[in-house]
């Protein structure tokens, strides 16, 4: 009973090299979509990492613009047409019919009330006030006839794509495409 | 789960080094803890300390906009105070569990 065993190879002998090297600093989270759910999921994204300590960006293109828009920023709309998660059951004729799509994104708005989820504005303003940075897509806002004045106070610029890499530079750096 | 001794007692931590029973906790243990993390604590630190203690007796769910509302800081405020993650150090710092709130 003298014989020594060999140690098992435990994650304790697993020594982590450089573990700094591998951590996420910042990210960038790209939104190229405007509708309620995509652009909520940008946002807690966003606001998640200034939460854990990190930098956020944010970058908003195409139908993404909406959301950072005056006019329509507390104003989208959840899909019930061609979202086939949303209420499986329900015909497409139906999902389809006038106000129905208004409905739906005003029971939706009502169950993140409940979950203290803000607004969209005020959420900007949440991701604002932890330092993170809010841009709008050039090429898109052109295309949308949309200038500075037409977008929420936080967003710092419309900016080209190459000013968006820009923004990601830096080790530990990830970008979040919705 | 581990013990700790900050500020000449010994406290019940989790592995992630929050305080397992908020009894234990004293204003001296928190600018101790506070010190591993380069804040200094001023009043206002307490305040929001204090206010975190309270919601949490109260069994409510924390979240950085609750504080924002809460007549005390405002959330560039609550950033400034807690650097680097404000709902988890601040939590952290005044003996309440780790906040799982993902807003």
């Amino acid at each position: 009973m003298t014989d020594v065993m060999e140690k098992p190879a435990t994650k304790e002998t697993a020594v982590p090299v450089n573990s700094d090297k591998g951590k996420l600093k910042k990210v960038l989270v790209i939104c190229s979509k405007g509708k309620l759910e995509d652009v909520y999921a940008a946002l807690v994204m966003a606001n998640g990492a200034l939460m854990e300590g990190l930098e956020a960006k944010m970058f908003f293109t195409f139908f993404g613009l909406e959301a950072i828009t005056k006019k329509n920023a507390d104003h989208l709309h959840t899909a019930t047409v061609g979202n086939p998660a949303f209420m499986p059951a329900m015909p497409t004729m139906v999902a389809g019919l006038p106000g129905f799509e208004a409905f739906a994104s005003y029971m939706m708005k009502k169950e993140m009330d409940k979950l203290d989820m803000p607004h969209v504005t005020e959420f900007i303003q949440m991701i604002d006030a932890g330092g993170g940075e809010i841009y709008a897509c050039k090429l898109a806002a052109d295309m949308f006839h949309l200038k500075q004045e037409d977008l929420l106070d936080e967003v710092k610029g419309i900016i080209t794509v190459g000013d968006m890499y820009a923004l990601a530079e830096g080790e530990g750096t990830q970008i979040i495409f919705i | 789960m581990e013990t700790l001794t900050l500020a000449g007692t010994a406290v019940d931590v989790n592995a992630e080094g929050y305080l397992t029973n908020m009894d234990q906790w004293t204003p001296e243990l928190a600018r101790e803890m506070a010190a591993q993390y380069n804040i200094e604590l001023t009043d206002k630190h307490f305040e929001v300390l204090n206010w975190l203690r309270a919601k949490q007796k109260e069994g409510a769910q924390l979240s950085i906009r609750k504080l924002g509302n809460s007549g005390i800081v405002d959330i560039k405020q609550f950033y400034a105070l807690f650097p680097g993650g404000p709902l988890k150090i601040s939590s952290k710092l005044a003996g309440i569990p780790k906040p799982a709130s993902c807003i």
